[in-house]
C-alpha cells in the first residue's frame, strides 16, 4: 500500500509540472478557431438600402463568399479596405459587407471614399446578428464554401497573408 | 548611482547567504550546543543590507530616478508620495524584493526566538531558509532586476495605472506576503525536523507561533484584496474565483488545517507527518501560487506583465523544492500508532483537515483545469464562480455544523449526554431562518441550508461562550473566530440572496423604475482634475416606500498619463446595506448604462473577516504570556 | 418529543420554498458570460461593446422562452465553451466535477481507516 502512494505520488505530480511547462508556451489570448468546420446554420441580415433580407439560402448560391464585418468608425476597417476592393475582383469569391452598429449617412461617405467592393451589402444596425455568426471584433471576416461550413475566421483587419490564404483557397 | 548601489547590495546578500551557509555547515560539525555569535552577526548584517536595499528602491521611486527601468515603467513624477512609495512593491521586480526581505528577515527573527532549541534544527533550518533566498536572489538578479539601468535616462515615467493608486491595495501586498511568504520559515523548519530527526513536540513548539502569525497576516491580506476589489473595480463583488485570488486562498487552507492540527499534536502527540505534510505544503503552494500569477500560464483580471522566462524559472525552483520535500518525507516517515476515538476532538479536527484539503484540491483544481485542457485537447475552457460555488458551497453546510460541536467535543472520549441541546440549537437556527422567509422573501434550499448551519454554528458559539464565562474556562480566541466565521457565511448568505442587480441604458432626463424603486439621471457634470477629467452622473435614488432619496454619482474618469478610462462606483454605505453605482458610456449614442446594486450586510462581511483575524490574534497573545 | 417538534419545523421550513422559483434570470446570465475581449471579466461586470450587444441578443431568447441551459448552449456554440463560466459537462470537463467528489470521498475514506485502527488494538 505505501509502494503504491510513494510511486503514484512522484508520478502524478511529475505529470502535473510537464503539462504546467508545456502551458507555458500557450498563447492565452483566445480565438474563436473553434468554429472552423462549423456550418452556418441561420443568417436575416437586412439588406443595406432596400427592404428585404439576405439569408441563409442566398449564401448557398456562392461558390465561396467572405462575410465582413466593417463599420465607418472602425479604423482598421479603413487599413483593410484595399484587401477588399482586391479581392472583390476574384470570379470564384462573392463578399457580403455587413454594416456593422453603423449610422447609414456615414457608412455611405466610407464607401463612397474608399469603394464598394461588396458584391451584397447588408446592415446589422444591433449588432444582434454578429453573435449569430460568432463575431465578437470589428472588422472579422468569415470565409465560408457553399454549403456554408466555414473555412476560416479572421478577428481583425485582413493582411496580406490573409489576402494569400484566401487567394489559395478559392482557387 | 542608485543602481549600482542596489546591484551591489543584492550580490552582498548572495555573498552573506552563501557565507550563512557554509558557516552554518561548519559549526553543526563542531560539538557544543551554542551558535556561535559570528552566525547572528552575519544574520544581522543581512537583514540591515536587505532592507537597505529595499529602501534604496523606495528612494528611487520617491526621487522619481528613472535611470531604473522598473522605476520608468510603473511610476510618475505627478504620483503622489504615497503611492510612489507603495509603487515600489506594486510591480513584479519590486514585490520579489518584498519576498526576500520577508524571507531574510523571518530567518534573522528564528534564529533569535528559537535560543531555547538545539543548535542543530536551528542551524539547518537557517541552512535551508537561506538555500531558498539564494535561489531568489538568483532569480531577482538574473531575471527580474529592480535595479537594471536604463539608459538614456527617460525624463518622465509611464505612470502607474490609476485603480492601482488606493490605499488597500498599497498595504495588500505587505500583509499577504508577511502570510504566505512567512510560510517559509516553518517549511525550513519542517525539512530540518526531517533532517535532523528531531523530537516532535520540540518542533511542534518552535512553529506555532509563526503558523499563527503568517494565518493572521494572510488572512487580513486577502480581506484587504477584496476591500479593494469592492471599492475600486467596479463591478460590486468581493470575490470572483480568479485565478491571483485563489492563489492566495490555496496556502490559506493549509494554515487553517495546519493550526488545527497543531492542537491535536499538542494534546494527544499525534499526526506529527501530517503536520510536517502541511508545514511543507504551505510553502509550496505560495511558490505555486506566485508561478500561476507571474509566468503568465492563466488569463486573469490582475496577473502581472507576463514572461515565459520567469515561469520556467519559478517552475523548476518549485520542482526542486517539491521533490526535495517529497525525498525526505518518504525517506523519514515511521508509521504511527493510532489511538482515535470517533467521538472526540481529534476526530473533528481530523474531519476540520479533511475539509480544508477537499476545498483546496477544489480550487486548486479549478484554477488550473483550463491549462490542461488547453494542453491535452487544444481546447480552451473557463472556469469560473458557478463551479467554485456549486461544488463549494453544499460541503460548507456541513462543515458549519462540525464548526459548532467540534470544539466541545471532550478530547480522547465523548459520552454525547447533550444531544438534545444539539437539537434545540437546530430548531432555534430553523426558526430564524423562518422567521427570515416570513419577513422578507424566500430562497434556495442551498441558501436555506446554509443560513441554518451559519445560524447554528453562531448560536453554539454564543451558547458556548456564556457558558465558559460562567465556568472561568473561557477560550475566547476559539469562539470569537468560530462565531465570526459563523457570522460572515450568514452575512455573505443573506446579502446573496436580497441583493438588488439592475442593468439600465438611461439617457438624461430619464426615470427608470423597478421594485418599490425608482433611479432618474439628473444632471451630467463634467470636471476637470489635476490628472484627469471627470465625467459625473448625478442619479437620484428614490425609495418610494419610505419616499428616502439619495444621490449617487458615479464617475467616468479620462486619465491622460497613461490614456485610460476608468469608472469610479458611487458607493453609499450603512450598517444595514450598501447602494452602489457605476455608469459608462455607451459608444456612438446619447445613452449611459448604469448598473444599479443594493448590497443588504457589506459592512458586516468585512467586519466578520476583522473579527476572525482577531480571534488569531488574541490567541497568538495568549500563547506570548504563557510563555 | 423534542425531535419531532424539531421534525416539523423542519419540513415547514423547506415547504415554504414555493416561493423561490426557477425563473429565467437575466443578471445571472450575464454573470455566467465571460466578455471574450476583456480580461476575464464577465459580460455583466464589462462596459465594453461586446458586452452590450451580447446582453440584447440574451434578452431575445429569454423572451423567445428559452431556458438558461439553452441559452449556454447557444453561446457556446457560436463562440466555443469559453465564454460560459460553469463548464458544461462533457467527456473533457467531467473530470473537473468529478476529482473534488473523489478526494472528499478518499478523505473520508482515509479517516475511517484510521479510525478503525484503533479497534485493533
Amino acid at each position: 500500500m505505501q509502494k503504491i502512494i510513494k510511486i503514484s505520488i512522484p508520478i502524478i505530480l511529475i505529470f502535473i509540472i510537464v503539462v504546467l511547462f508545456i502551458g507555458l508556451n500557450k498563447d492565452t489570448n483566445y480565438n474563436t478557431n473553434s468554429l472552423i468546420g462549423k456550418k452556418i446554420s441561420k443568417i436575416n441580415l437586412k439588406h443595406y438600402n432596400e427592404n428585404k433580407f439576405y439569408k441563409v439560402d442566398d449564401l448557398k448560391k456562392n461558390k465561396y463568399t467572405l462575410i465582413n464585418f466593417w463599420a465607418s468608425w472602425c479604423a482598421p476597417c479603413r487599413a483593410e479596405h484595399s484587401l477588399l476592393i482586391e479581392l472583390s475582383k476574384e470570379k470564384n469569391l462573392k463578399l457580403l459587407g455587413v454594416n456593422f452598429k453603423d449610422k447609414k449617412r456615414q457608412a455611405d461617405v466610407f464607401l463612397n471614399e474608399l469603394g464598394n467592393p461588396y458584391d451584397f451589402l447588408t446592415k446589422d444596425k444591433m449588432g444582434k446578428n454578429a453573435v449569430n455568426l460568432g463575431v465578437y471584433g470589428i472588422p472579422e471576416s468569415i470565409l465560408v464554401d457553399k454549403n456554408l461550413t466555414i473555412l476560416k475566421k479572421f478577428v481583425g483587419p485582413l493582411s496580406s497573408k490573409d489576402f494569400n490564404s484566401i487567394i489559395e483557397i478559392i482557387n | 548611482m542608485l543602481s549600482n548601489l542596489g546591484n551591489l547590495l543584492l550580490f552582498l546578500n548572495i555573498f552573506l547567504s552563501a557565507a550563512i551557509i557554509f558557516s552554518a555547515l561548519k559549526y553543526l560539525k563542531i560539538s557544543g550546543n551554542l551558535i556561535p555569535k559570528i552566525i547572528y552577526q552575519i544574520s544581522t548584517f543581512q537583514s540591515t543590507s536587505i532592507i537597505i536595499c529595499f529602501f534604496t528602491l523606495v528612494g528611487a521611486f520617491i526621487i522619481s530616478d528613472f535611470t531604473l527601468i522598473t522605476v520608468y515603467q510603473n511610476s510618475h513624477t505627478l504620483k503622489p508620495t504615497f503611492y510612489k512609495i507603495a509603487g515600489t512593491w506594486g510591480n513584479h521586480e519590486g514585490s520579489l524584493l518584498l519576498w526576500v526581505i520577508i524571507l531574510i528577515i523571518f530567518s534573522f527573527l528564528f534564529l533569535v526566538f528559537t535560543r531555547k532549541h538545539p543548535k542543530e534544527f536551528r542551524l539547518v533550518t537557517i541552512v535551508i531558509q537561506n538555500i531558498l533566498i539564494v535561489g531568489f536572489l538568483f532569480f531577482i538578479l538574473f531575471n527580474s532586476n529592480p535595479f537594471s539601468a536604463l539608459s538614456p535616462t527617460p525624463s518622465e515615467g509611464l505612470g502607474l495605472n490609476p485603480i492601482l493608486q488606493d490605499p488597500a491595495l498599497a498595504i495588500h501586498p505587505p500583509l499577504l506576503y508577511v502570510g504566505f511568504v512567512g510560510s517559509s520559515i516553518y517549511f525550513s523548519a519542517a525539512m530540518a525536523s526531517l533532517i535532523t530527526n528531531y523530537s516532535q513536540t520540540s518542533f511542534v513548539s518552535s512553529i506555532k507561533n509563526w503558523v499563527l502569525i503568517s494565518w493572521c497576516f494572510q488572512s487580513l491580506g486577502i480581506l484587504v484584496g477584496s476591500i479593494w476589489a469592492y471599492y475600486e473595480l467596479g463591478w460590486g463583488g468581493f470575490w470572483f474565483w480568479d485565478p491571483v485570488e485563489n492563489a492566495s486562498l490555496l496556502p490559506w487552507f493549509a494554515m487553517t488545517a495546519l493550526f488545527h492540527s497543531l492542537i491535536v499534536f499538542e494534546k494527544r502527540g499525534l499526526f506529527y507527518f501530517w503536520v510536517i505534510t502541511l508545514c511543507l505544503l504551505t510553502f509550496i503552494l505560495s511558490v505555486t501560487g506566485t508561478f500561476l500569477v507571474r509566468s503568465g500560464i492563466l488569463n486573469s483580471v490582475h496577473t502581472f506583465a507576463s514572461d515565459p522566462a520567469r515561469g520556467i524559472y519559478i517552475l523548476l525552483f518549485l520542482t526542486l523544492m517539491i521533490f526535495s520535500s517529497i525525498f525526505l518525507l518518504f525517506k523519514n516517515y515511521k508509521k504511527e500508532n493510532y489511538n482515535l476515538n470517533p467521538n472526540s476532538k481529534e476526530t473533528f479536527i481530523l474531519i476540520n483537515n479533511w475539509f480544508m484539503m477537499f476545498y483546496l484540491i477544489t480550487v486548486f483544481l479549478g484554477t488550473i483545469y483550463p491549462i490542461f485542457t488547453d494542453v491535452l485537447t487544444e481546447n480552451k475552457i473557463s472556469v469560473g464562480p458557478p463551479f467554485y460555488n456549486m461544488v463549494i458551497i453544499p460541503i460548507v453546510v456541513i462543515f458549519l455544523l462540525v464548526m459548532a460541536i467540534g470544539p466541545k467535543v471532550k478530547w480522547i472520549k465523548e459520552r454525547f449526554t447533550n444531544l438534545k441541546n444539539y437539537l434545540f440549537i437546530l430548531m432555534g437556527s430553523t426558526l430564524i431562518n423562518l422567521l427570515i422567509i416570513f419577513l422578507f422573501k424566500s430562497y434556495s434550499i442551498l441558501s436555506n441550508l446554509i443560513i441554518i448551519s451559519a445560524l447554528f454554528l453562531i448560536i453554539s458559539s454564543l451558547i458556548d461562550a456564556i457558558k465558559s464565562y460562567r465556568s472561568s474556562k473561557i477560550d475566547f480566541s476559539r469562539i470569537i473566530s468560530h462565531c465570526s466565521f459563523g457570522f460572515l457565511i450568514l452575512f455573505i448568505g443573506l446579502n446573496n440572496n436580497f441583493s438588488i442587480e439592475k442593468d439600465y441604458n438611461i439617457k438624461l432626463g430619464e426615470t427608470k423604475n423597478f421594485n418599490n424603486y425608482s433611479i432618474k439621471l439628473q444632471n451630467l457634470v463634467l470636471e476637470d482634475f489635476s490628472n484627469y477629467k471627470a465625467v459625473i452622473g448625478e442619479l437620484v435614488i428614490n425609495n418610494k416606500n419610505t419616499n428616502q432619496k439619495n444621490i449617487l454619482r458615479p464617475e467616468i474618469r479620462i486619465y491622460n498619463n497613461p490614456q485610460t478610462l476608468t469608472y469610479e462606483a458611487a458607493i453609499k454605505s450603512n450598517v444595514i446595506k450598501d447602494y452602489y453605482l457605476t455608469m459608462s458610456n455607451i459608444d456612438r449614442s446619447e445613452y449611459y448604462n448604469i448598473k444599479f446594486q443594493k448590497k443588504p450586510l457589506m459592512i458586516w462581511i468585512w467586519i466578520s473577516v476583522v473579527m476572525i483575524v482577531f480571534g488569531g490574534f488574541l490567541r497568538l497573545f495568549q500563547n506570548a504570556k504563557n510563555n | 418529543m423534542k425531535f419531532k417538534l424539531l421534525l416539523m419545523i423542519l419540513i415547514f421550513n423547506f415547504s415554504l420554498l414555493h416561493g423561490a422559483e426557477k425563473v429565467v434570470d437575466q443578471n445571472t446570465i450575464h454573470k455566467n458570460l465571460r466578455c471574450l475581449i476583456c480580461q476575464g471579466q464577465s459580460i455583466a461586470d464589462s462596459n465594453s461593446d461586446f458586452a452590450q450587444t451580447i446582453k440584447l441578443v440574451v434578452k431575445d431568447l429569454i423572451e423567445d422562452g428559452r431556458s438558461e441551459d439553452e441559452i449556454y448552449s447557444f453561446m457556446a456554440d457560436k463562440y466555443g465553451e469559453w465564454i460560459v463560466f460553469k463548464p458544461q459537462l462533457n467527456k473533457h470537463n467531467f473530470m473537473l466535477w468529478f476529482l473534488p467528489y473523489l478526494a472528499l470521498i478518499l478523505g473520508g475514506i482515509i479517516i475511517f481507516l484510521i479510525l478503525k485502527k484503533r479497534r485493533n488494538l
